[in-house]
């Protein structure tokens, strides 16, 4: 009983739990034993190349295709169509009736989700006029720009007030401005107290963003933690320019880490700064520059989905090809 | 408080029904119905003169004039008694000169002429020119006529009239004409509906919006809601088509729906047995309709789906069409417990015996299918097109 209590409350924290996760297609197998959590009221993201299992990975928490095996929670229920009302989403490809006034296709998402439609409606027009489409709201979508319309399935998506907002790829198609405001909505959304998922393969966006990532590839989840655990899984860049073409000082420099214009480019050694710093002095390196740079989170994708790519097809990450 | 499943199917079905009805497309649905009738009127008018024409051959007689008239006269009597439309008309033509015979010919291959044989001769020697042979209904008829006409006036004997309303035969014959009627309509209210309910999803997959609603409702209650937006739809236009049908039957011919004879139940039982098989029907159909329409991804599957859907439903109404005259038969029986021509069964029922309770039965009976059929719809849906849970055999659906 203690147990159970004790792992009830910490289901409290996570608006989304899944463990082992697995999706066959056939012969395919497209998410293979994701697990992963997401806290109350956190910015999540889901990264991984084109083909990792994102999306379904994403369908089978929110109910819409039910895994081959492994559980889910979503809002404390393991039926996420129970709490559908409380979920707002945003699939990869976007669809909205083209012969539907924006303000009623907005209402209309929301009756779905529970949301009154007279309601729904009151807040389309208030949602519209927020984002300049306040003309716009009684125009069929079918006159609508692409990017007019992504807005339109979005503020659906947002209408009924949800706790959870699922975005699939939602930067996608999307113009440099309307990322910036999409990135603005979501910081807003999760300042209301909504807990935010989303899949990108675009690093930027996960990186200014996001408090905790999932790194899928394979339909594996390669890494789950902080941006800042992500980063932390590679070493600092060291960056050195010398006066001294040789000496005993290059003993510490991997071997082949120079480049054409002469500056050494290499991962900082286990020990840290200070015995690097000290052997390039000691050994008259004649430093000129030296940079120590955290790796983005770019590097650090890069390095993990690559790695479980490799890890995947049996081979040593420098084989990888 | 609405269920979920209800609430949300309301949902879809609004959403569709406004769709649907408030489309220009809609208007082509009202006034569907008037392009049969107009190629009914048109073909049928074109049918009529060359049935007319084909069946009611003109017989010219060139015979004295008083012969004439006593055939003439024969001819009127025969026609009181079984209708003008079933004898040959007569055209007199008198007699030119002695040779007869030849005059005959003449008649015949006369430019535009309608005579398919000429009676000439007299009483006593007649003969009959033409493409005939002996067992032709014309130069039966004819025979029978010129001896009538031969025969010695009688006074005809006064045949008393004892009329008994409603014989068993004729009353169940009667409502056996009524209750197949009832089946007709429903019959090709429901073949006119199919392919709109085989498309139904197209709409929604082709547009990407399947994603949002699988997120947010169950299948089921999307199909539900599909099912009453085409139902509300439908009941509209037939609203319309009765109405403007009844209107032009009250116009053009008196009687209406009384000329038919009383069914069963009655009258206004009748009519709300109707409305709930045509309701019945129309669910039954379209849960399995929009279940295999839904697999379609296109237009042009949906074609190709159409014509064994066709067949499928002409034989359910044949199967249906067995049970009406033989209300008790095991055929019956068995048409009635079979889902799909349940409906169609018991309307033709409702027409020829008085009993409720089998209604009663029938109703929650289909009822229950309509939810067995959408509910191994969505599965399938949700199997076959949005790929869920894990991959089984279809004849082990129902264990999961």
């Amino acid at each position: 009983m203690l147990r159970q209590a004790q792992h009830e409350r910490v289901n409290e924290g996570f608006a989304v739990e899944a463990r082992d996760l697995v999706k066959d297609f056939g012969e395919t197998r497209a998410v293979d034993g994701v697990s992963l959590a997401v806290p109350q009221g956190a910015i999540y993201g889901l990264l991984g190349p084109n083909g990792a299992g994102k999306t379904t990975t994403l369908r089978c928490l929110l109910g819409i295709i039910d895994p081959s095996s492994g559980t889910r929670r979503v809002l404390g229920t393991d039926k996420p169509l129970q709490a559908a009302h409380h979920i707002g989403y945003l699939p990869e490809e976007r669809g909205l009736y083209p012969s539907m006034h924006a303000r009623d296709g907005i209402a209309f998402m929301g009756a779905l989700r529970g949301l009154p439609l007279a309601e729904g409606r009151r807040r389309a027009e208030t949602l519209l006029a927020a984002h300049g489409l306040r003309d716009w709201a009684r125009k069929p979508i079918r006159t609508l720009s692409k990017g007019m319309a992504q807005t339109v399935q979005l503020l659906g998506t947002l209408v009924h007030k949800p706790r959870l907002i699922v975005l699939d790829e939602p930067f996608s198609g999307l113009d440099a401005i309307n990322q910036g405001k999409l990135e603005a909505l979501i910081r807003e959304q999760a300042a209301c107290g909504a807990t935010i998922i989303f899949s990108t393969h675009v690093i930027a966006h996960a990186e200014r963003l996001c408090e905790r990532i999932a790194i899928i590839a394979q339909g594996k989840v390669a890494f789950e933690g902080s941006v800042d655990d992500a980063r932390g899984k590679l070493q600092p860049i060291v960056r050195l320019r010398t006066r001294n073409a040789d000496g005993p000082w290059r003993s510490v420099i991997p071997t082949g880490s120079q480049r054409g214009d002469g500056e050494f480019v290499f991962e900082l050694p286990k020990g840290g700064p200070e015995p690097l710093l000290k052997a390039l002095i000691d050994g008259g390196a004649g430093i000129e520059a030296l940079s120590i740079e955290r790796p983005g989170l770019h590097e650090a994708f890069v390095a993990i989905a690559g790695e479980a790519a490799a890890a995947a097809m049996g081979a040593p990450v420098g084989e990888a090809e | 408080m609405i269920p979920e499943l209800l609430r949300a199917a309301l949902v879809i079905a609004r959403r569709d029904f406004t769709a649907t009805v408030l489309s220009r497309a809609f208007i082509f649905f009202l006034i569907a119905p008037l392009f049969p009738i107009l190629l009914g009127g048109v073909f049928g008018g074109i049918g009529a003169r060359v049935a007319e024409q084909a069946s009611r051959p003109v017989v010219a007689v060139a015979m004295s004039p008083a012969e004439y008239r006593s055939l003439s006269a024969v001819r009127d009597r025969l026609s009181r008694a079984i209708g003008e439309d079933k004898l040959v008309r007569f055209k007199y033509v008198e007699r030119a000169g002695d040779d007869w015979r030849g005059q005959a010919r003449r008649l015949l291959t006369e430019p535009d002429s309608n005579v398919r044989a000429v009676v000439y001769g007299w009483f006593g020697d007649p003969h009959i020119l033409g493409d005939v042979r002996p067992d032709d209904a014309i130069v039966r008829q004819v025979g029978m006529m010129l001896d009538d006409a031969q025969m010695p006036p009688l006074g005809a004997p006064n045949l008393k009239i004892d009329r008994v309303e409603g014989s068993t035969a004729n009353l169940s014959q009667k409502r056996a004409l009524t209750g197949q009627l009832g089946q007709m309509l429903l019959f090709f209210l429901t073949l006119l509906l199919a392919g709109m309910l085989l498309s139904q999803v197209i709409e929604e997959k082709s547009n990407k919006i399947i994603e949002v609603i699988a997120a947010a409702v169950r299948i089921d209650a999307m199909f539900l809601g599909k099912l009453f937006a085409m139902l509300g739809s439908s009941l509209l236009g037939i609203t319309v088509w009765v109405t403007a049908g009844a209107l032009a039957i009250a116009s053009l011919k008196s009687g209406g729906l009384a000329a038919l004879p009383v069914p069963a139940v009655g009258w206004p039982v009748f009519l709300a047995l109707g409305f709930l098989y045509f309701a019945m029907n129309y669910l039954l159909f379209g849960a399995v309709f929009l279940g295999i329409g839904a697999q379609a991804s296109t237009a042009r599957e949906v074609q190709t789906l159409s014509m064994p859907v066709t067949f499928a439903q002409v034989i359910i109404f044949g199967l249906a069409s067995t049970a009406v005259g033989s209300p008790g038969s095991t055929e019956a029986l068995a048409a009635a417990v079979f889902p799909l021509s349940s409906p169609l069964v018991m309307v033709a029922q409702a027409a020829e015996q008085p009993q409720l309770w089998p209604h009663l039965l029938a109703l929650a009976w289909q009822a229950l299918w309509v939810g067995l059929i959408l509910w191994a719809s969505a599965r399938i849906f949700r199997r076959s097109v949005l790929k869920s849970g894990p991959q089984r055999k279809w004849w082990k659906l129902g264990r999961s």
